[in-house]
């Protein structure tokens, strides 16, 4: 009963013939045959950003936002999963957990209770590069909601029976790994990229056999080295007066002692290997998620714009090409998109799709056929498409305190200069199309290209080797060979 | 996931989950003593009928130059036949696809290069699509609404609907089949609801029905439902009262009136007449148990205070059943509660997922004597202070951005007849006491009920089954 897919082409010819029969179904309205032309940009004003630094090293930054009375802070801890030792993967994510179950105060009961009295939001988290702490408060709750906020960043207790509950959470977690192929398949694609020595190989929410190994003190001395005022940033976006929040923000942090950090260590990713197919068996599975890419950049780099715009092109937004192709094309698909993952270290690039299981090895053509045409030059107005997506989607991007806050961490993180977001516009236009095919060449390289599917290995497994895209190695759900 | 094209049912509810934004007005209600009255800001709201029945919404903000345009049309999955199910919502898809002066592909691509998004949703009860761009694309964003409002079907044919039913199952499969738990939300349905219920079956529908849909439903259901007089337009955000005005009046105006519409289904309530036990196995590692009540339709005194209900028993650590299965005796992995409110009539569900080695029917034994518990003594007044201040601040939250304003907006609208409904929406729960928690837990969760276990394959045994009641 499944109607065939329907190819671009085809779909462009029947609307044609469809044009003919134009004018049947309702009158002609009055309604312009052409979309309108439109008016000047309005362009988006930036708050400024008042900075600051406290004796103790804690670096400040305040943007007042004041149509509402609501105020945003965003702790920034400078370090994140990439500390994690090497055999304690997942305990940058569990301490973060960690801190609001328990404070030398106050119970995780009592914590719950107070945000929910006063209505306002806590969260916290790591990811790679940092450790963050969150809080969403209505300005008439400041001291009552800023004063848990400093008891969870600065009191944690880390309390056996909390260490052991969230250890049990997280057991369970990983246990529930197993039920998701996307999940699956965006854990093995980091592993075969990277390596396992390689901290971006490993997940950040850890494996079974690290988080068994995990102990209370290994939580607490993941944060007593890396939670130092000396290597954080609070960003505060909302109703407030940049001076007065400072002061009481130093009188709140003030107390926070400094020490000295330990510095990144840095692993070489391992060299890029030969493009391969890593398939994960999951019987039954109704699509196969399917992951393709390589080394990245980091954030720092050079060609961050020119990626960005290639990207746009690549798989960003709806009508990026993986997305129209696979998707609207094709039909093998609810989506498809690509990213760059820019990090203090080199991230990975990847493509990434659901694909429907019998179109498995036909998606995977489609999927190098795209990544061999970004390479070549770029049409001027998908050129131009792209950039002015970039450029317009700033007002959308700052649309509220918690956008804004959002937007300072990375210049929090890796020391975006002051005038960053004001000068975006430009650095986005000046991209050319030599420069989008440039960079596309350095980095969508085929030939070293990583592929992970998880899927129902006895309906895709031939065809996949059919494609002769590369050769297939079976691995496990821990991206572990297996026959 | 690229965004696109939503099934939002609303057992997951619709704006007060919208969660993209910053709570906007959440501190103004809250500004108030907590746990007294809480005051709401007035939004200003103007309505304007056109003379073919379209109604307009105008809502001017200009702190960030953006707008975004919200087209709601009152039909959604529960207004399908029998053998099309998941219709409303392949529809919504097909309107994407281009339309008399719109290009295959150019929906989209406009839109883009004019820096906006957008995208659609479908429920039982409405369709949704919406644009974000900077305010200088206003234009653009409405005359392609105008356009597929009026002119879809000139340039309808079997290739755009062959395309959109394979997307539409390939979202089906990633959402639902695909997913462990998946079918849950189906099988809850077709059991609390007899055959032929408007909400007797899901939003996305079946396979099987997505397969029979024909090129002559999506011009039947087109000349329909798809017309003026049924939809409502929001626009939100940075733009000019006036000018905007004329320009809806110009691209809507001349699009006629559609024929009366057919009446919506309005079955009465439905009671069960026993409890149903079910199992569902499922390439799960874990049990899952669901308990679904019929309860109180959307915007109800009682709609409100099951809210609260909800919260009590699974919202933070402190409530009911979290403190219990998941802090205390660790027998849970989560636990949620949600009153789905819906215009029929909602449905109330509790949902916890074992941790391994618990025991499904013990687990489920302590879940039913902490309902029991809040039937017979209701809610402590902290507790009660702590769920409504949430709830509120929360339910402000998403009128923050342009985008949940304009959300809120129609669906206040279609529901209340006024666009302009925050202040009163938000009355419901100052109004509340913690006795009306105590007095709507009894109302609705003694009721009969349907319990859905689903188990790892092989393990029905597993399956909690009625015994006492």
């Amino acid at each position: 009963m499944n109607a065939p897919a329907i190819v671009a082409r085809r779909a462009a010819a029947a609307l044609a013939l469809g044009l003919v029969s134009a004018g049947v179904v309702r009158a002609q309205g009055p309604i312009p045959t052409a979309p309108p032309a439109l008016g000047k940009l309005n362009a988006l004003t930036l708050p400024p950003t008042t900075r600051s630094t406290l004796p103790n090293g804690l670096r400040l930054m305040v943007v007042r936002k004041a149509d509402l009375p609501l105020v945003d802070f965003l702790l920034v801890i400078r370090s994140g999963a990439e500390s994690d030792p090497a055999d304690r993967g997942g305990v940058a994510t569990l301490t973060a957990d960690l801190l609001d179950e328990g404070t030398t105060t106050r119970t995780a009961l009592d914590i719950a209770d107070q945000q929910a009295y006063l209505g306002v939001q806590l969260g916290t988290s790591a990811g790679f590069d940092q450790s963050t702490v969150v809080l969403h408060t209505p300005r008439a709750q400041l001291d009552s909601a800023l004063a848990l906020f400093a008891d969870v960043v600065l009191r944690p207790s880390f309390a056996p029976a909390d260490f052991d509950r969230l250890k049990k959470d997280r057991m369970t977690q990983l246990l529930q790994v197993k039920d998701r192929g996307t999940v699956i398949a965006d854990r093995v694609f980091p592993a075969v990229v990277y390596g396992p020595e390689h901290p971006y190989g490993r997940p950040t929410n850890g494996t079974e056999a690290s988080t068994t190994s995990l102990t209370r003190d290994d939580v607490a001395r993941f944060y007593a080295t890396y939670y130092r005022p000396n290597n954080a940033t609070l960003i505060v976006v909302g109703d407030v007066e940049p001076a007065a929040i400072a002061a009481r923000i130093a009188a709140l942090l003030g107390g926070w002692s400094r020490a000295a950090v330990p510095g990144m260590r840095r692993v070489r990713p391992e060299a890029a290997a030969p493009s391969t197919i890593h398939l994960v068996d999951k019987p039954g599975a109704a699509q196969s998620s399917l992951r393709a890419g390589a080394l990245g950049a980091p954030r720092s780099t050079p060609d961050y714009f020119p990626l960005q715009v290639m990207n746009t092109i690549l798989g960003g937004p709806f009508t990026s090409r993986l997305n129209r192709t696979l998707r609207e094309e094709k039909g093998y698909t609810y989506g498809a998109v690509s990213r760059f993952e820019f990090r203090r270290d080199v991230g990975p690039w990847l493509a990434r799709s659901e694909i429907m299981t019998a179109k498995t090895d036909s998606a995977l053509l489609i999927v190098m056929a795209e990544l061999g045409r970004i390479r070549e030059p770029v049409p001027a107005d998908e050129l131009d498409k792209a950039r002015q997506y970039l450029v317009k989607q700033m007002p959308e991007q700052f649309e509220t305190t918690r956008d804004i806050a959002a937007r300072l961490v990375p210049v929090a993180l890796y020391g975006l200069p002051t005038d960053y977001y004001n000068r975006y516009a430009e650095r986005v236009e000046a991209v050319t199309a030599a420069d989008v095919q440039r960079v596309a060449r350095r980095y969508i390289d085929p030939r070293t290209l990583q592929v992970v599917i998880v899927g129902d290995r006895s309906k895709i497994e031939a065809g996949l080797a059919a494609t002769r895209v590369a050769p297939i190695v079976r691995r496990d759900l821990e991206a572990r060979p297996v026959p | 996931m690229p965004p696109s094209r939503l099934i939002d049912h609303a057992v997951h509810g619709t704006a007060r989950t919208v969660a993209r934004s910053v709570a906007a007005l959440a501190c103004l209600a809250l500004a108030a003593p907590v746990g007294a009255q809480v005051a709401v800001p007035r939004l200003a709201v103007e309505k304007v009928t056109l003379d073919n029945g379209l109604e307009v919404i105008l809502h001017e903000d200009h702190g960030v130059p953006l707008v975004a345009v919200h087209v709601y049309y009152k039909v959604g999955s529960g207004d399908e036949k029998v053998g099309r199910t998941g219709f409303a919502h392949l529809f919504e898809h097909i309107m994407f696809m281009g339309s008399e002066h719109v290009p295959v592909g150019r929906f989209d691509t406009w839109l883009e290069a004019a820096g906006g998004n957008n995208n659609g949703t479908t429920n039982q009860d409405r369709t949704t699509y919406y644009e974000t761009m900077p305010s200088n694309a206003l234009p653009l964003a409405l005359w392609l609404e105008a356009d597929r409002m009026g002119y879809l079907l000139p340039t309808m044919d079997q290739a755009k609907l062959d395309l959109q039913r394979e997307v539409v199952k390939n979202e089906r499969r990633q959402n639902y089949d695909n997913q462990p738990y998946g079918r849950s939300y189906e099988t809850l349905l077709a059991a609390a609801y007899p055959a032929g219920h408007p909400y007797s079956w899901p939003t996305i529908g079946s396979m099987a029905d997505l397969s029979a849909a024909a090129l002559d439903d999506v011009k039947g259901f087109f000349r329909t439902y798809y017309a003026p007089n049924n939809a409502s337009l929001v626009i939100a955000g940075d733009f000019r009262r006036d000018s905007a005005l004329a320009l809806v009046r110009r691209l809507f105006g001349g699009i006629p009136r559609g024929p009366t519409m057919p009446a919506r289904p309005s079955p009465a309530p439905v009671v069960l007449d026993a409890d149903k036990y079910l199992v569902l196995e499922d390439r799960v590692q874990l049990p899952r148990v669901t308990w679904m009540w019929h309860s109180a339709r959307a915007l109800t005194a009682d709609d409100a205070a099951l809210d609260l209900v909800a919260m009590v028993l699974a919202r933070g650590k402190g409530s009911r059943l979290y403190k219990r299965l998941v802090y205390e005796t660790q027998l849970a992995q989560d636990v949620r509660a949600s009153q789905g409110s819906q215009r029929l009539g909602s449905q109330f569900t509790i949902q916890l997922t074992m941790r391994p080695g618990s025991e499904p029917a013990r687990v489920a034994a302590m879940v039913d004597e902490e309902v029991a518990k809040l039937v017979a003594d209701g809610a402590t007044p902290r507790e009660f202070d702590r769920a409504r201040n949430t709830l509120v601040a929360g339910m402000l939250d998403g009128l923050a951005g342009m985008l949940s304003r304009a959300d809120a907006f129609n669906r206040y609208n279609q529901l209340t007849g006024t666009p302009d409904y925050v202040q009163q929406d938000a009355a419901r729960f100052a109004a509340l006491s913690p006795a009306d928690i105590r007095k709507a837990a009894r109302a609705y969760l003694t009721q009969r009920k349907v319990v859905l276990t689903v188990v790892p394959m092989g393990k029905a045994d597993l399956m909690v089954k009625g015994g006492a009641q």
